[in-house]
């Protein structure tokens, strides 16, 4: 069978076939990928096109009124920043102590003690969001209340109350408690992923690194990260990504309310979470079309976020790159 | 083994053989329905399935006939039975099947009495007007009562729900200010305060914040033992809810179609701020049924339930129809049809 495929006239069909039948297999599928957003992105369109048409693309995206009842009047646009703040806040806070845990799990921890991190990193993955919203709700909410905001909001009082209408009322549920759990909720895509990338680096660019008298430290800089960047900014992707669409934890300690303008402790809503609000008990048509184009809004958004922060980081790794 | 086979045999055979009926709409009176549901398929041996996506989720698989019957905490608008009557031919029957009661709940460190609120006090709170406990149009109502100067927060559910819609229905006729700005629905632009996520998530914001004011369910409020405030009604009296309170409200007067909200009912020992839930079925049952044993099936289901199967709601906090709202919900089903066959009035009975 084998000198058959190999050997004599079948095997020049089976050499050339073979390949050109994978390669369509494998296009077929990375195409149904592409297709399967695009799809999406027009399905959403489509059920979205009656309010994006009645208050104009923009006129929806910049709208601040939402109210399904006496003007029937929708704007997306206390959602979309909310969606905005709290995910790139979170991004922000979690991205160095992710990036610091990969690197420890990765290099300096003893084996037993890495292989502990790396196990209680995959189990938070794993832990379903409505999780982390009950603990947030039950637990961290009043906990930052009063251990966190009511302090700072009592001392900006005393101190500089010029800051207060940026504080907002510290009841424990809003933006910040929101960014905080978005935070923990993602450091584990962010640190896991960097965590597999700066293993993947082959032990002679350590070595190579050593021999040249570089520190523990400059190995880190100059051999490890650099060769690991691709997986770290993926890591970091996924994170935000996982961000931008998470409803149930944020929809639980957000406080939703889309009063602009938004404070730093007060209450706000994101896209996600309206739409996990309403979409149930929507009744009339034009409230859930705009859920919908809602919906697309959340999709364009995370497309303009992910191509901005790739091309945000690979510049600051183009700049690290030429420091060194 | 042979038990496993056997066991699998008959689960599908039961999928399979036995009928059943599908229902979708309103989360508020699932567990109602639930325990309905499993003691009509003890009694009868027929199946009903019902899906609690929302009221609105339940009225728009109605309107494209997938499914028998709707559940609804609120009823349709004139424009919306137009829509209906114009796309179907049929008129959407609202069957009262249920009541629930919303009650204002509070978490006031070192109050332990009962407070009292009015209809134009809650609306002034929930406008962001009244903005401490210790204000003077409180303290008048309850004199007794030593409040603190706390700020008050402002907890409502950011999901659509009936519970909202009974509550801002309520709000809507107690105060002009509220009916103007913020008007009735299942969910509405909020002047002021923080949404929870379903009934049970708007009892712990209020319970984990002291100085919160929220709007739930009575079940939850009794469930959680959470401290909930007595409402003046239209006679002028504080009622405290109450599963009869509530069944009390909807004894008055009720329209033909039964679509009524009976907030701020004009019962003098009802609670004001109580509504239906209904049922909602077309009167030409051929829309969704595919035989006339079917849509018997389905007249008989709700008959049983205003029947025989309003004696389970008080032992789940549900309130129960008084007895013309029962009467009125039979003869509101005795006009269902089945290609023209009078099949309601032979199952109802009159």
């Amino acid at each position: 069978m084998t000198r058959s495929l190999t050997r004599g006239p079948t095997s020049f069909m089976y050499r050339m076939l073979g390949d050109r039948f994978f390669a369509a297999f494998v296009v077929l599928l990375a195409s149904g990928v592409v297709a399967l957003a695009l799809l999406m992105a027009w399905e959403l369109y489509q059920g979205g096109s009656e309010p994006i048409r009645r208050f104009g693309f923009f006129g929806f995206l910049t709208g601040t009124e939402w109210d399904p009842v006496i003007a029937k009047q929708f704007g997306a646009w206390p959602y979309v920043a909310g969606t905005l703040v709290t995910s790139l806040g979170a991004l922000a806070l979690s991205f160095f102590p992710a990036l610091a845990a990969a690197i420890y799990a990765a290099e300096y921890a003893p084996r037993w003690l890495a292989s502990i991190i790396n196990y209680l990193l995959d189990l938070t993955a794993a832990v379903p969001s409505v999780v982390y919203g009950l603990w947030g709700i039950f637990v961290m909410a009043p906990w930052l209340r009063e251990h966190l905001y009511l302090p700072a909001y009592l001392l900006a009082a005393e101190k500089v109350p010029g800051l207060l209408p940026f504080l907002g009322n510290p009841t424990g549920y809003g933006m910040l408690t929101a960014i905080l759990i978005l935070a923990a909720m993602i450091v584990p895509f962010t640190a896991a992923l960097a965590r597999d990338a700066i293993s993947l680096v082959p032990q002679a660019q350590r070595e190579a690194a050593y021999a040249l008298g570089a520190t523990r430290w400059e190995v880190m800089l100059l051999a490890i990260l650099p060769l690991s960047k691709g997986g770290i900014i993926a890591g970091a992707f996924l994170a935000l990504g996982r961000a931008l669409g998470e409803t149930m934890a944020v929809t639980m300690v957000i406080g939703n309310s889309h009063k602009l303008p938004y404070t730093l402790f007060g209450p706000a809503a994101t896209m996600p979470s309206v739409i996990a609000n309403e979409f149930t008990e929507a009744v009339e048509q034009i409230h859930l079309d705009s859920l919908i184009a809602l919906g697309f809004y959340l999709f364009l958004v995370a497309l303009v976020l992910n191509l901005l922060a790739g091309w945000v980081i690979r510049r600051q790794m183009q700049l690290t790159k030429g420091v060194l | 083994m042979k038990k496993l086979v056997f066991l699998l045999l008959t689960t599908f055979a039961g999928l399979v053989f036995a009928q059943s009926l599908t229902g979708a709409g309103a989360t508020f009176p699932y567990p109602l329905y639930a325990k309905m549901f499993d003691e009509y398929n003890k009694l009868t041996g027929i199946k009903v399935n019902y899906q609690s996506i929302g009221s609105g989720g339940g009225i728009r698989q109605l309107s494209e006939r997938t499914v028998n019957f709707a559940g609804s905490d609120a009823f349709l608008s004139d424009e919306q039975m137009k829509d209906i009557k114009a796309k179907t031919g049929a008129t959407v029957l609202h069957i009262p099947m249920a009541l629930g009661a919303v009650v204002p709940t509070y978490n006031l460190p070192g109050v332990s009495k009962t407070l009292n609120f009015t209809g134009p006090l809650l609306a002034d709170i929930f406008l962001n007007k009244v903005k401490t406990w210790n204000d003077p149009a409180i303290q008048q109502l309850n004199p007794d009562a030593k409040l603190p100067p706390l700020p008050i927060t402002v907890v409502h559910r950011s999901d659509g729900s009936g519970t909202t819609f009974i509550w801002v229905d309520y709000l809507s006729k107690v105060s002009r200010e509220w009916a103007q700005t913020v008007g009735r629905g299942t969910s509405v632009q909020w002047p002021t305060g923080l949404g929870g996520k379903g009934g049970r998530l708007v009892a712990g914001v209020v319970r984990q914040t002291p100085g919160a004011i929220g709007y739930v369910e009575l079940i939850y409020a009794k469930q959680n033992k959470m401290p909930h405030g007595a409402v003046q009604n239209k006679a002028g009296r504080f009622v405290l809810a109450s599963l009869a309170a509530t069944s009390e409200a909807a004894s008055v007067v009720l329209p033909g179609d039964a679509r009524v909200s009976i907030t701020d009912t004009a019962s003098p020992s009802g609670y004001p701020v109580a509504g239906f839930t209904w049922i909602l079925i077309y009167d030409k049952l051929e829309l969704v049924t595919k035989s006339e044993a079917e849509a018997r099936e389905v007249v008989k289901l709700i008959n049983w339930m205003l029947t025989d199967g309003q004696k389970i709601h008080e032992t789940l906090d549900y309130g129960a129809l008084p007895d013309v709202a029962d009467a009125r919900a039979k003869s509101l089903l005795s006009r269902v049809t089945y290609q023209g066959k009078p099949i309601g009035k032979e199952i109802v009975g009159n």
